[in-house]
């Protein structure tokens, strides 16, 4: 139970930089997820951290202590992998007794833990069993167990529910985040299922290229994405490109759009806007606070029973998407000119301007 | 049964089709077949003659009336120098086999877990490349390695000037060495194939729980390539029990082993039954050895498949 402390790690292969001047801080107790595209390098993070990979320049400390020279075995830390990694000629309990054994508890103390473990992963009596024996799910409950049983000072997670079926997977991630509280355990959970991401963790960390371009709470990060790829890549967006003037942006049809943030100071800036946060209003009709207005045209209309999804063109020519609950059972029809409404707080200016 | 479901699909549509419908056990005899056909002409009818040959007299050659015996089985109560040289054979045959265990395992871990494509391809191409050699070459050239005077002396003697020979032709371990190194391949294979099929995660997961190279090596390694170990144990065993090449060759005065004992049977004695009972005594011996052994490694693997 400690905090990692990551301090301009950086890794290369060959010609490619796979992690770029890394500095976080993954706090005590806290759970983070690692999300980003397949070559962001949030594989590389975790396995920087675990010891398998040694950072090029930089430093990790492990509650306080650092940790960059020290080889895996000595660091105290739980890992579960995506592929289980059950040792497949040993039974459940003597897998779990694995990391005890290394650290001399052997005999009835490690029973009786094992016992414990098993418990906390709902899996007791499957002591005697052979991992080949389980289902997927129950496999990668036993290596949660081993991997927790020791009580290490950081849990690494590459992926762990990737390989489970999507009702398993959502069953696991109830397992697992109730299994990280009660144990308290610092996680590092590396996955590229947003939502996963969102439902789990206290801090998501967005990663790009080899680097951590968006680090913060969920509904932060979902609510006020910084640049165009966090935005792009945690959920859907629609995006404005336009001009400043006069503390608004100036769409290129003349359409004024209001933020609640300060845009930047350069003559052209981009906004973001969620999908659901717009809405589409009748002529004439004032929504609360909703000021920012454009009209546009719908393309299609995506019927999905309780929700609604539109593809619209507005009037500059941008395409635009929106999400609208089926609360009165009318559908606007495709090639209808319509009015969107959204409040300038939903208007989000990225940093990574047009 | 695969059988059933090729034939069926096809039959079944229509109620003319029902009367060309071949019953299920046919498709499976026919492809088992060729299998089981070469292994009773190859395998089965010469053993089965060896056998009888066993129960004759004397070699069915000439007028001589065929005459059935058990005369040939009780050569090792007769011949009591027998279970000596029996005795001997087993000996290389365990140093053998174990030297090549060690070797083989290590040198497989190396091709599986050290390198990388063209780099492991190559390797394997160096580990087969005595198995495009001719044996008796290979054999013949250990013993101008070995001889007195021979290549290991001339190294030798470059670093040690005054020193006497190391050669070591015509010894038991002059034997033992020829026999590792014809038949190491058979098991760095078997090991590679057990090694290769091992997941990264698997060890990373160990190296995570806190084992050192020596606990991975010992709890997780051997125990996943124990498979792969018996397979080429029972390899190299069986056939270095039978052989006599290397025991002639590099072992001269002490290269007496079943193997050669039985080749002279066979060339040298023209007496085909002692040869063929002898065999037959030393398969017995091999399998009461094999079944034993399965018994304590079925004990201490446990339910590895």
């Amino acid at each position: 139970m400690t905090n990692v402390d990551i301090t301009s790690v950086a890794k290369t292969y060959g010609q490619v930089p796979v992690l770029a001047d890394i500095t976080t801080h993954f706090a005590e107790g806290s759970f983070t997820s690692l999300l980003g595209p397949s070559g962001s390098g949030k594989t590389t993070l975790l396995r920087i951290v675990a010891g398998f990979i040694t950072p090029d320049s930089g430093k990790v400390a492990i509650g306080g202590a650092d940790v960059t020279e020290t080889p895996v075995y000595a660091r105290n830390i739980g890992m579960v992998f995506q592929s289980y990694a059950l040792f497949p000629h040993m039974t459940v309990a003597q897998n779990v007794a694995f990391g005890l054994a290394r650290r001399g508890i052997r005999g009835a103390e490690a029973k009786k833990l094992v016992d414990r473990a098993l418990d906390m992963v709902r899996l007791p009596g499957f002591g005697d069993r052979r991992p080949k024996q389980l289902s997927g799910g129950q496999q990668q409950r036993v290596a949660l167990a081993r991997a927790v049983v020791i009580q290490p000072s950081v849990l690494l997670l590459d992926e762990p529910l990737s390989a489970l079926d999507r009702r398993l997977r959502q069953e696991m991630q109830v397992e697992l985040k109730r299994i990280q509280r009660e144990t308290g355990l610092t996680t590092i959970f590396v996955t590229h299922d947003q939502e996963e991401a969102l439902a789990l963790s206290d801090n998501v960390a967005i990663l790009d290229r080899g680097r951590i371009v968006q680090i913060g709470p969920p509904a932060e990060v979902y609510e006020q994405p910084k640049t165009r790829f966090a935005a792009e890549f945690l959920g859907d967006t629609n995006f404005f490109k336009g001009a400043v003037s006069n503390g608004a942006l100036q769409l290129s049809d003349g359409t004024s759009l209001r933020t609640a943030a300060a845009l930047p100071g350069n003559a052209k800036a981009m906004v973001a806007v969620r999908p659901e946060k717009m809405q589409i209003v009748g002529d004439g009709t004032e929504v609360e606070g909703a000021s920012n207005r454009i009209s546009a045209r719908i393309d299609h209309v995506i019927y999905a029973g309780p929700a609604l999804t539109y593809v619209l063109t507005a009037k500059d020519g941008t395409s635009l998407k929106i999400f609208a609950q089926n609360r009165t059972g009318t559908i606007h029809p495709e090639g209808s000119e319509v009015t969107l409404a959204w409040h300038p707080a939903n208007t989000i200016p990225m940093e990574d301007a047009a | 049964m695969p059988a059933d479901a090729i034939i069926r699909p096809a039959a079944s549509p229509s109620g003319a089709a029902a009367g060309h419908r071949l019953p299920s056990w046919f498709a499976t005899a026919a492809l088992l077949m060729p299998t089981y056909g070469w292994l009773l002409i190859a395998v089965f009818l010469p053993l089965c003659t060896m056998l009888v040959f066993s129960f004759m007299n004397a070699t069915p050659m000439g007028r001589a009336p065929i005459v059935f015996t058990l005369k040939h089985y009780k050569a090792f109560i007769t011949q009591p120098y027998l279970v000596g040289i029996a005795w001997d054979s087993l000996v290389i045959g365990f140093w053998t086999t174990f030297l090549c265990a060690v070797l083989g395992f290590f040198a497989a871990l190396a091709l599986a877990r050290a390198t990388i494509g063209r780099a492991r391809e190559t390797l394997l191409i160096l580990i087969l490349l005595p198995f495009w050699t001719n044996g008796l070459v290979r054999v013949f050239s250990w013993t101008m390695v070995l001889r007195e005077g021979g290549f290991l002396d001339t190294l030798w003697h470059a670093l040690l000037p005054e020193a006497g020979s190391i050669g070591f032709l015509y010894t038991r371990p002059a034997i033992v060495l020829g026999l590792v190194h014809g038949y190491l391949p058979y098991m760095i294979l078997t090991c590679y194939i057990a090694l290769v099929t091992i997941d990264d995660a698997i060890i990373e997961a160990a190296q995570s729980l806190g084992a050192r190279w020596w606990t991975i090596l010992t709890r997780v390694l051997v125990p996943l390539a124990l498979p792969g170990l018996t397979t080429g144990a029972i390899l190299t065993f069986v056939p270095v029990i039978g052989s006599f090449m290397e025991p002639r060759i590099l072992g001269g005065r002490v290269g007496v082993t079943m193997g050669t004992v039985i080749e002279d049977q066979f060339t040298q004695a023209f007496n085909w039954p002692l040869g063929a009972a002898l065999s037959f005594t030393m398969l017995a011996v091999i399998l009461a050895i094999f079944a034993t052994f399965s018994g304590v490694l079925r004990r201490n693997a446990g339910g590895v498949a």
